[in-house]
């Protein structure tokens, strides 16, 4: 039992690496701790019903009651609308939508109301919600189970979007959404949930809109995010190798995105390729693309390039699932041809 | 089945019509600054619906949640929400209740209880939910009513939300005022079950069936209602029927619907015969029941001018209120 009760596991630092899902356990648990107006809700959520299934919110109805951790029906709209209603009464509600292609049966509640309620209203309403959910490729679920589209979300006035790609983002990320006046889309990348990543300090945050420089280089930016961060680490070793050093952006947060980190790193390398999980057309390399090709015009070594899933389904059959994701050698690939095709 | 508590005192049958006499001269002073061009809005004419939101409202306070849709300035009207700043709103002026930001279809009001006006069909159910989860939880005492009409509860959010509702005994009511319409598609063309309050039963909820457009059954209904969500009994779906006297939107001709039907229910205007009735049996005087007319048109006479002289929006309110400032 108690080893399911992570929420109850004090967040000291040592040497001990914690995973995703623990470090979004404790976020929950110590949020929920501090501030009793935090609900949780969400399919399965509650301890009896295995506190989620991946167990991200596991532990938490057994500390703080099944008042404040519902289960609820298989109900997306009612999931979302019931925290916007609480949350327009005082409530801070963290809202799970199971996975990120089920947000689709809720896009009325995120995208009509949660997002434009405060503007609706002149400001004398907000929505200060978080809704959790979960995706990624590589688990063999077909179409319908792991598609990325953060795009959709960041292209609505009124959301913001944050993805973090390891653990002390997951925590720092998820109590700065907690805490944000405005509806949150948190996304997690499932694949990287169970990943071990260095402890942090309790109390520890990260502002949303602020991007971190994960490694300093000078011939190219590649800014990526999720679990692509761990890729185009393996690019960038990949590409030291042929003596190419990468500038490496970790995006953290979609929308509002951290231009100013972006355009400054691109300033210096005069090279930028994005890399994202979702498909390439309309995706959020298109919008950095863009923003760094208007502002940064004259200073450019090569195209914004972009590396993403190509556009189609995520396929079932393992062959075409893993080309279906992007992966260290691909993104080194596309690094190598901008450096390559405008510096001979 | 009526019992003595759910019957209307004589003061609260009057203070129902005072708020009827309100909401019909507002709507009819809507169509009127309408067609003179004074204002280009979507309007929503709720004429003939008046009934319905003055016995809801009658059983409420000011505490108490709404969650209303865009035929749903009555609603907003008889929750408490003063006229002028609903005035200004509907002409996007900046003393509006959303600083004109949100229009006649986004009115805000949360001082009256007034928490979401929506576009979107069936919508304000699930969020009414969570308003009354809030309330549940902090066990204030507060009810959330939803308002929507027939045609919504044939869309998804509407099963899911009284579904959840059930489940979770929230003290919300769901309030149908079904006018026959949807837009321009008759009800039996669209919803196989003779009585959308029959879909309680699908949820294990309440459901009343009542007559929108008389003011005692309305009455009764909304009360019992109220009270059942005060004492934690749970949800109820109420279907009141009534009928729209106008087309879906301003300026539609309402071609699509029966004349003779049509005809029917304008001749039983429940406005009238509400006013005749209290004259009749002696709850009030012909001279009260006409100043509340009088007082009504003199308050849109200021509401209306005020409204139209007003100051637009600077354009700095743009790009504010998107989101709000982190803590
Ligand atoms: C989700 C959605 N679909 C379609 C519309 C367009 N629409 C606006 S009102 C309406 C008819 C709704 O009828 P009903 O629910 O009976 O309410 P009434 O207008 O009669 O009060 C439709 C189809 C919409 N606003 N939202």
């Amino acid at each position: 039992m108690s080893d399911t009760l992570l929420a109850e596991k004090p967040a000291e630092k040592t040497a001990k690496p914690i995973t995703v899902l623990e470090a979004l356990n404790q976020a929950l648990a110590d949020a929920m701790a501090e501030d009793d107006t935090i609900l949780v809700l969400g399919e399965d959520v509650a301890d009896p019903e295995e506190g989620g299934v991946t167990g991200v919110t596991r532990g938490l109805s057994t500390r703080f009651g099944d008042k404040r951790v519902r289960s609820t029906p298989i109900s997306e709209q009612a999931i979302i609308g019931a925290a916007i209603g609480a949350s327009l009464a005082g409530y801070k509600p963290v809202a799970e939508i199971m996975l990120m292609n089920f947000t689709t049966v809720a896009m009325d509640m995120i995208v009509n109301h949660a997002a434009k309620l405060r503007y609706m209203s002149g400001g004398q309403t907000n929505v200060p919600i978080v809704i959790r959910t979960m995706t990624g490729a590589g688990f063999s679920t077909g179409g319908q189970h792991a598609d990325f589209l953060e795009a959709w979300f960041a292209h609505t006035a009124g959301i913001k979007v944050v993805i973090p790609s390891n653990s002390a983002d997951a925590y720092g990320l998820m109590r700065s959404a907690i805490d944000d006046p405005d509806p949150v889309l948190f996304v997690e990348n499932m694949p990287n949930y169970w990943t071990p990543y260095p402890r942090f300090d309790p109390g520890h945050r990260v502002p949303i809109g602020k991007a971190r420089v994960a490694a300093e280089g000078s011939d190219i930016t590649i800014v990526s995010y999720a679990r692509m961060m761990n890729e185009a680490q393996g690019a960038a070793a990949r590409l030291a190798e042929s003596g190419i050093s990468v500038e490496l952006i970790d995006l953290r947060t979609i929308a509002p995105w951290d231009q100013e980190t972006v355009l400054a790193s691109v300033a210096k390398t005069g090279r930028c390729l994005v890399v994202h999980e979702a498909v390439v057309p309309f995706g959020v390399g298109a919008e950095i693309a863009a923003v760094v090709s208007e502002k940064l015009f004259g200073k450019l070594k090569a195209p914004v390039g972009r590396v993403g899933a190509p556009f189609n389904p995520v396929p079932f059959s393992k062959p075409l699932e893993d080309a279906h994701i992007p992966n260290a050698a691909r993104i080194a690939d596309a690094a190598l041809a901008l450096v390559k095709g405008h510096s001979n | 089945m009526l019992t003595n508590s759910h019957h209307p005192d004589a003061a609260t049958q009057v203070e129902m019509f005072r708020r009827m006499a309100l909401l019909k001269a507002n709507d009819e002073r809507s169509r009127k600054v309408v067609t003179a061009g004074r204002l280009a809005i979507p309007y929503y004419s709720y004429r003939g619906q008046e009934v319905i939101p003055a016995a809801m409202s009658v059983n409420l306070t000011d505490q108490d949640y709404l969650c209303t849709i865009y035929r749903g300035i009555h609603d907003v009207i008889a929750k408490g929400t003063p006229l002028k700043a609903v005035w200004a709103e509907i002409a996007g002026r900046v003393n509006g209740t959303c600083k004109g930001k949100g229009g006649p279809m986004h009115l805000t009001y949360p001082s009256k209880g007034v928490m979401v006006t929506t576009g979107i069909v069936g919508s304000s159910m699930p969020i009414a939910n969570g308003l009354a989860w809030a309330a549940q939880l902090s066990g204030d005492g507060r009810v959330a009513v939803a308002t929507f009409g027939d045609g919504a509860s044939n869309i998804g959010a509407f099963h899911e939300s009284l579904n959840l509702a059930s489940v979770w005994k929230l003290p919300v009511i769901f309030l149908c005022s079904n006018n026959r319409w949807g837009e321009h598609t008759a009800y039996g063309k669209t919803t196989p079950v003779a009585r959308i309050s029959d879909r309680a039963a699908a949820y294990g909820m309440a459901g009343i069936h009542v007559d929108g457009n008389d003011p005692l059954a309305m009455y009764a209904a909304a009360r019992e209602a109220v009270e059942r969500a005060r004492a934690g009994e749970g949800p109820t779906l109420i279907e009141a029927m009534t009928f729209r006297f106008h087309g879906h939107v301003f300026g539609d001709a309402d071609r699509y619907m029966d004349k003779a039907e049509k005809a029917k229910w304008v001749a039983a205007d429940p406005y009238p015969a509400f006013r005749a009735r209290l004259i009749a049996e002696g709850l009030a005087s012909e001279e009260t029941l006409a100043g509340f007319e009088a007082d009504a048109e003199a308050q849109l006479d200021e509401a209306v001018e005020y409204a139209l002289g007003a100051e637009f929006p600077g354009l700095e309110e743009l790009s504010t209120d998107v989101f709000g400032e982190a803590a």
